[in-house]
């Protein structure tokens, strides 16, 4: 393999012909250019739908109370009922492989009224009486203060979170913020910290939420042990889609709704959203890698083709070396190495054009600021490194039928030859 | 050295065979030079192409050296035609775009000699048929005499067991074919068997034995009083 004399007749065979070896090597050199274009533009798709989950916990449900449909146990239909606490440790207790639930409830909403005042200031707000693993459900940053914490529960102290959004609303440019008041629905609470959001879905809206503790909240609202609804995170190799059932029908008979009452429960399961866009990019990838390998293929053939015509003109002197003594796999082995050396030099400089095409696209989308849906296009180790297999096969199929014609002619005729 | 015993070939035409060799009993000793002469369609290049197992007979013996030559596969038959014959065409057959010595060391490549050894090797053999300022220029470089001495050259370099030369002068002027005919008379001194085919009458009668074929069979086999080339050459 890494003979120099071998090595020198392999060049000297390719340069003899220099445009013609170009033009080959540019089917090659194209196509896998475009399978990595391909695969990063993808990927960078990917990317740009996946940042707007913001690093959400994504094996997640939330559920909340409906009125019911169905009467049941002399119960009418059309019941308004709601969570209770006791519900979450039943969940707990009932269902495996939980991570964290976590009840909330919710003041404001959809274009609720003013629900917040600070001095002359006043605005419209989510406020959400929550518990502290939420941040690790729905992450933020917390970009100065601190988070809700266990203490805050226990002692159901009235603290507050809120985010830059409010922060801007409220308070003045360069105005400090911390230990501050603010008075929600006329109850006072101390803001104990700011956060940022991490999604890039919501923008500044994001961030116009107000975090309380959930038993603050349930003092100060009179909303005792009710719950708006509950947040379930599962462990990571149990889906949630798997368990949202179990915990559904928990709920249904906890409070004696109808099994096949459908409404009575709402839910949200982000676990399901999210592996159908994984599953769409994965249609995707694979729609890449075969229009790629397609491309890739027409070069391959073209390259096939080449090495026939050279086979065909070096007849006399296969023939030559074949009266010399020269084994027939040794000369199988030299036409299969001109291809794969032919392939691989021109695929690689194929793989180096497409990656400088995407860092062009990068540097034009960072100079521009950022596009929707469409965030850092690029292709990893992994897929170089697949492409340079697809390459090596690609070479050695290439060379294969030459290179079987090559020894199928018979010494004597090869001689004969002009 | 050859022995061979009832050689027959025949080649398929459409549907008629037409039989080119009709039982060849034939044998060489060590250090003969022996011409085999005939005119075209005699089938003296098919019987050399056998001996120079390029060829298979359909029927019939072949023993070199006392070693019998049958069922050979291609790369046990170049493995042969490497170790134990040496070649020399009519046409040169050299590689184009390899120096003379390239094209001198390329028997020794296939037997996976060293580079520097090939290459020592391959320049001796070339000094000895006196083209050593020429190693390093292309075959288009050099004239038709010089072409031959260095295929010569490439035929001797494994030192093998018999040369069969095919035509050997057949593209080369009267002059320059007798230069190379003392270069082969003299290589013959030295103790090689060699075989050469050919049609005409003064080279074959610069040989020490000529057997004359027709039409596929041996028609006469006698040995000669040796011309030595030298004679003609200024």
């Amino acid at each position: 393999m890494f003979n120099r004399d071998r090595w020198k007749e392999i060049l000297e065979v390719l340069t003899t012909n220099w445009f013609r070896t170009v033009l080959t090597a540019f089917g090659v050199f194209w196509g896998i250019m475009i399978l990595i274009i391909l695969l990063a533009a993808g990927k960078g798709l990917e990317n740009g739908v996946k940042s707007d989950f913001g690093g959400l916990a994504t094996n997640t449900m939330s559920m909340w109370a409906n009125r019911t449909t169905i009467p049941y146990e002399g119960l009418p239909k059309d019941r308004r009922y709601s969570f209770k606490l006791e519900d979450v440790q039943a969940i707990n207790e009932n269902i495996p492989n939980l991570r964290h639930v976590s009840p909330r409830n919710q003041l404001g909403g959809y274009r609720g009224t003013n629900n917040v005042i600070r001095g002359l200031r006043t605005g419209a707000y989510n406020v959400y009486g929550d518990y502290p693993e939420i941040i690790e459900q729905q992450p933020m940053t917390v970009s100065s203060g601190r988070f809700i914490n266990q203490g805050d529960i226990a002692e159901a102290r009235k603290v507050a979170v809120i985010g830059n959004g409010v922060r801007n609303e409220l308070y003045s440019m360069g105005e400090e913020v911390l230990g501050t008041y603010i008075k929600i629905q006329g109850v006072n609470f101390m803001v104990i910290g700011t956060y940022k959001n991490n999604s890039s879905r919501q923008g500044e809206e994001g961030e116009k939420k107000i975090y309380i503790p959930f038993t603050s909240f349930a003092q100060a609202f009179n909303t005792a042990n009710r719950v708006g609804w509950i947040t379930i995170t599962a462990e990571d190799q149990t889906p949630i889609t798997d368990l949202k059932m179990d915990i559904i029908n928990l709920m249904k008979k906890r409070h004696k709704v109808h099994p096949e009452d459908r409404r009575a429960i709402g839910y949200n399961d982000i676990y399901e959203e999210f592996s159908r866009v994984d599953r769409l990019f994965a249609a995707l990838e694979l729609i890449a890698y075969f229009v790629g390998t397609l491309v890739l293929l027409s070069g391959i053939i073209g390259v096939s083709n080449i090495m026939l015509i050279v086979v065909k003109e070096r007849t006399k002197e296969i023939g030559i070396r074949r009266a010399l003594g020269e084994g027939p796999w040794s000369i199988k082995k030299q036409i299969l190495m001109e291809s794969i050396f032919l392939t691989i030099i021109s695929g690689m400089l194929g793989i180096v054009a497409g990656t400088l095409f995407i860092y062009g696209v990068n540097a034009l989308i960072a100079a521009n600021g950022p596009v929707d849906m469409f965030t850092n296009p690029s292709v990893n180790l992994g897929v170089v490194t697949i492409a340079l297999s697809i390459l090596v096969i690609a070479g050695l199929l290439a060379g294969y039928i030459p290179a079987q014609s090559a020894i199928k002619v018979k010494p004597i005729e090869a001689l004969r030859t002009e | 050295m050859i022995e061979i015993k009832n050689l027959h070939k025949s080649y398929k035409m459409g549907s008629n065979a037409l039989h080119v060799l009709k039982g060849i009993d034939f044998s060489v000793k060590e250090g003969e030079l022996v011409a085999i002469m005939g005119s075209s369609g005699s089938g003296k290049s098919t019987l050399l192409n056998i001996l120079g197992m390029l060829d298979v007979a359909d029927e019939g013996e072949y023993n070199l050296d006392g070693m019998p030559i049958k069922n050979l596969n291609e790369t046990k038959a170049a493995n042969y035609r490497n170790k134990f014959l040496g070649f020399i065409f009519q046409s040169f057959n050299l590689i184009n775009y390899k120096t003379a010595l390239e094209n001198v060391a390329l028997p020794l490549y296939y037997q996976g000699m060293n580079r520097k050894k090939r290459q020592e090797k391959a320049l001796k053999y070339l000094e000895q048929v006196g083209l050593k300022e020429w190693s390093h220029h292309l075959p288009s470089e050099l004239s038709g005499g010089q072409k031959q001495r260095v295929a010569i050259a490439r035929a001797m370099v494994t030192e093998p067991k018999v040369l069969l030369a095919d035509e050997l002068t057949g593209a080369l002027d009267s002059k320059t074919s007798y230069e190379v005919m003392d270069l082969i008379q003299q290589i013959n001194d030295k103790g090689n068997t060699i075989l050469v085919v050919t049609h005409e009458n003064d080279i074959a009668h610069m040989c020490k034995r000529i057997v004359y074929l027709r039409d596929g069979v041996i028609v006469k086999d006698e040995k000669v009083k040796q011309v030595r080339a030298k004679e003609y050459v200024q």
